[in-house]
């Protein structure tokens, strides 16, 4: 054997681009298979788009489009009426990896890192070899930049391809990008159809306008006129401050005094507090920060810890709410019971967040399976993961037995329910960059339940309601019965007239329906129902070929009639919002 | 005493029940039936009569939903009832649950059910169910000894002699209706025996004919055609009734029990089926410990129902000596059967046991 010296392997290692690492570990970003790679592509390109609207304060309009080059190969297109992107940004918000303007603040976000579509960009170009096209127009007279850019992975810097200022007519301002990339377009409830529906579902102030690559176009009209209020944007809670992040801001600081570090860099601490985090941790309020070691700041770390300090503000989120929620179920589901809940906000690591929770139960849904479950977080659907998820462990946790539903232990309840979890959060917790399951903090978990348990009080009490009904109903039945063998033995005993024993019936019949009162009636009443919506994102495989067909016949008429649809529901909807 | 109520009468009672049931649909009001709760918490211990009288609590059912399917069911019950008593027919318990599954959904599933709604019409028509047509499964228990019964041959109508001394090793079965018999004999007393092993024993070596008595076997809790065949012999014959059963709560407070002075299910009627000039020979727990009689423990079971017997049987209750007599047995935490008196041989209960209890009324209970 022959053995290397270390100057021999010295020259084998080298830097690593974060660039190289993620073409590796494409799976870590949600790109695992080709399937998964489509959704995650279109979805890291609206989310930015819908962040840019909503930062922007404009009321998004957003058209997708998915258009099939070849078997496995699609070319993707999103484009927004946001603000439109500056020339000098562009190269670098598409084209480089952890470029954003979202990681060093707290607000609620869709985008957090900066690599979402940075990694779209690179994982079409790893496919297909091709560069990404954005054209971006930030005004009326002004021209449209249109860029064509691939990634230099070995430095993790953009490589532009083509260069040139265009007209864009018709387009007042916004942003539009096109990857071509190596994908799999099938149904079900992790399609591109399922994300872009039920991202319409909570996000009712969007318009998305979707084109699938069977070139069947629906349009989600936005069902309110008035964007969410504006996230705003928080500091640090020291709670929720690490160490080694705690070294870092002492280091960055531009405050003179610790003193004075406390105060500016971090929510809820005030001269006061910032004292006693100082006496706490035994250091002096005019310790320069910049001069704080290692040791004093963990000192400091075990000082703010030991501190009482109040709750970050609560109001820097703003939730969809209880009432959108179950508006956007209605649509979706024909059920007999929704109800939903909506948590004040809580508290983890230092973020505040917000639980909101809907149910729709019975109806149309079939009660053998588990319950289906759709997420949410910071208004984006998680569609992946579902197993790893925070909210999925919630509901497992829960005891579902006592609202009416079938569980066996520690596992998904069974039954025609619809459950819906959505966390807003200055900083959702995912459990990897994929952002598609939520992490497990215990203040999490127990917040999800509870506003769970809400809802499952009103299921109780309404599968009560349901079986005491299906009960009355079976007596009734009885009635029916039974009531024209009393005539019968009557009329046996003491010989009557046949006409006597319909006269008979027909008094038994008024006096028991009478000591009975009238029968409440449970039934689907959901004007509010879409079922054009709730076909979206179905599994289309398994279906015969009858069902199949006949679904052919109807998205051929979809074609023509399905704007003037939706329109209609739009106005509806308005009037509704209005009054 | 006449148990043979006119036949038109129990078909006028239908027709009234009826009639008022159809009155009140007429008036859209919720027609009723109204039967006697026919329980031991509705009967009273009468001394002097010596029965089982049943007191005034009635159970009324009120034609509901959940009333509708029994409702309709009793009504064509005593549709079906009428219609044998008319045509002098009858139909047995089993029979009648038959004829049920006809009636479409107003049906019987299960034999129990026909039966209990059988028992309701009785105990509403105050009646005997021989008398609305239906007659038991059940045989009416055996009888051997000097006796000849007065029967009638169902043909010619003749009288039939049959003499009970003449069967052998068999006996003489009761019929499921008694009331046309007649009796002649000379014995000195009825045995009553809880079970047929004990019979076939006192039989086979004609103990009647020793004792010079009349023997019947129960075989458990005694038909209804048993207690009445046992009162009409001793009614008519003026001799007493001796009863002789296991030394347990189940013979005390089932057979001997119901033999004296009726049931509680039966309280309608327990004025005719009831021998209240019976008495308990034994064994008593006082003879378990006289003869060292060979026992076996007294089950948690056991125990609970003498409490219950002390407790709440109107009999008992009326009893202190049957109280003494039952708390001995719980302190002996020990019950005999008859078969226990084997261990001083086999035919020790015919030349000791026996002669000794007819010698000595004191060692009887009441």
């Amino acid at each position: 054997m022959v053995e290397r010296s270390a100057e021999e392997l010295a020259k084998k290692q080298r830097e690593i681009s974060i660039a190289e690492f993620f073409e590796k570990n494409r799976h870590l970003l949600g790109f695992d298979n080709p399937r998964r790679a489509l959704l995650t592509a279109v979805k890291e390109a609206v989310d930015n788009a819908l962040d840019a609207c909503e930062e922007a304060r404009i009321l998004p309009e957003i058209n997708v489009e998915v258009i099939q080059l070849g078997e496995t190969r699609f070319r993707v297109i999103i484009e927004d009426n946001g603000p439109g992107i500056i020339r000098k940004q562009l190269p670098n918000i598409f084209a480089k990896l952890l470029y954003g303007s979202k990681f060093h603040k707290l607000s609620a976000t869709r985008g957090q890192q900066g690599i979402g579509i940075s990694a779209a960009v690179l994982y079409g170009q790893l496919t297909t070899g091709k560069p990404a096209t954005i054209t971006s127009k930030t005004g009326p007279d002004k021209k449209a930049n249109y860029i064509k850019l691939k990634i230099n992975t070995q430095n993790n810097s953009p490589q532009i391809l083509e260069d040139k200022e265009e007209d864009w007519t018709g387009k007042i301002h916004g942003t539009k990008i096109e990857i071509d990339i190596e994908g799999s377009y099938l149904k079900g409830r992790q399609s591109v159809d399922e994300y872009i529906k039920e991202t319409a579902i909570v996000n009712p102030h969007a318009t998305f306008i979707y084109t699938n690559p069977e070139a069947i176009q629906i349009i989600f009209p936005r069902a309110i006129d008035e964007l969410p209020p504006e996230p705003r944007e928080i500091k640090p809670h020291p709670y929720g401050v690490e160490l080694g992040r705690l070294m870092k801001m002492l280091e960055t600081t531009p405050a003179k005094t610790l003193q004075q570090f406390l105060t500016t860099e971090f929510v809820r601490v005030g001269p006061g507090t910032a004292k006693e985090i100082c006496e706490n941790s035994a250091l002096l309020p005019r310790t320069v920060p910049k001069q704080i070691g290692r040791e004093m700041a963990e000192n400091l770390y075990k000082g703010i810890q030991k501190t009482k300090i109040i709750a970050p503000p609560t109001d820097c989120i703003s939730p969809i709410g209880a009432e959108l929620l179950e508006k956007g179920l209605r649509k979706e589901i024909n059920a007999e019971l929704y109800c939903s809940a909506t948590r004040p906000a809580a508290v983890y690591r230092g973020n505040p967040f917000v639980i909101e929770a809907a149910l729709a139960y019975g109806g149309e849904q079939s009660g053998d399976s588990t319950v289906r479950i759709m997420r949410f977080a910071n208004r984006v659907p998680l569609l992946y993961q579902q197993g790893a998820c925070a909210i999925t462990n919630a509901i497992q946790n829960n005891n579902w037995k006592a609202y009416g539903l079938q569980q066996s232990k520690n596992s998904l309840p069974s039954g025609p329910c619809t459950v819906v979890v959505h966390m807003t959060s200055v900083w959702v917790p995912f459990t990897s960059e994929s952002k598609e399951a939520l992490a497990h903090y215990p203040e999490i978990v127990k917040e999800i339940k509870l506003a769970l348990q809400d809802c499952g009080r009103k299921l109780a009490a309404f599968v009560n309601k349901k079986r005491r009904i299906g009960e009355e109903a079976k007596k009734r039945g009885y009635i029916e019965k039974y009531i024209p063998y009393v005539a019968e033995a009557i009329q046996e005993i003491i010989k009557i007239s046949d006409l006597e024993k319909k006269k008979i019936e027909d008094n038994l019949c008024e006096i028991l329906e009478h000591t009975r009162g009238e029968l409440e009636e449970i039934g689907i009443d959901n004007p509010e129902y879409d079922p054009e919506l709730a076909q979206i994102g179905l599994e289309e495989e398994n279906e015969s070929e009858e069902a199949e067909l006949l679904e052919k016949e109807k998205s051929s008429r979809k074609k023509n009639k399905k704007i003037t649809d939706y329109t209609e529901t739009n106005e509806e909807n308005d009037g509704e919002e209005n009054s | 005493m006449n148990l043979k109520k006119d036949s038109k009468s129990v078909v006028q009672k239908i027709k009234e029940t009826t009639e008022d049931i159809h009155n009140k649909i007429k008036q859209l009001k919720q027609p009723q039936l109204k039967i006697p709760l026919r329980a031991l918490s509705n009967v009273k211990y009468d001394e002097s009569e010596g029965y089982f009288v049943l007191q005034k609590a009635i159970k009324s059912r009120t034609l509901t939903a959940s009333t509708i399917k029994t409702f309709a069911q009793t009504l064509k019950m005593m549709g079906l009832s009428m219609q044998l008593v008319n045509t002098d027919d009858i139909a047995t318990k089993r029979e009648a649950y038959y004829v049920s599954k006809n009636w479409g959904d107003a049906r019987f599933l299960e034999q129990p059910e026909s039966d209990t709604v059988m028992d309701d019409i009785e105990a509403m028509m105050m009646v005997n169910r021989e008398q609305i047509g239906f007659i038991p499964e059940e045989k009416g228990g055996d009888v051997a000894g000097e006796l000849v019964v007065i029967d009638r041959d169902s043909e010619t109508g003749k009288e039939l002699h049959i003499d009970c001394t003449k069967f052998g090793s068999g006996a003489y079965s009761v019929p499921s209706t008694c009331e046309h018999l007649k009796f002649e004999t000379k014995a000195k007393f009825v045995l009553a025996i809880e079970t047929h092993g004990m019979f076939e024993r006192l039989n086979k070596h004609k103990y009647w004919k020793t004792a010079n008595c009349i023997l019947v076997s129960m075989g458990g809790v005694p038909t209804r055609a048993c207690r009445r065949f046992v009162r009409m012999l001793s009614d008519q014959k003026k001799i007493p009734v001796y009863v002789f059963t296991d030394g347990d709560p189940y013979g005390f407070g089932n057979i001997y029990r119901t033999l004296k002075v009726g049931s509680g299910n039966a309280a309608h009627i327990n004025e005719y089926f009831c021998v209240p000039q019976a008495h308990f020979f034994g064994v008593t727990p006082q003879d378990i410990i006289d003869y060292k009689l060979p026992t076996h423990p007294l089950k948690e079971v056991d125990i609970k129902k003498i409490k219950d017997l002390i407790k709440n049987d109107p009999f008992i209750k009326h009893h202190k000596e049957w109280q003494k007599a039952l708390e001995q047995m719980v302190k002996m935490k020990a019950r005999a059967e008859q078969q226990a008196l084997a261990k001083h041989g086999l035919n020790f209960v015919i030349d000791k046991y026996l002669p000794d209890k007819l010698k000595n009324p004191k060692s009887w209970l009441p």
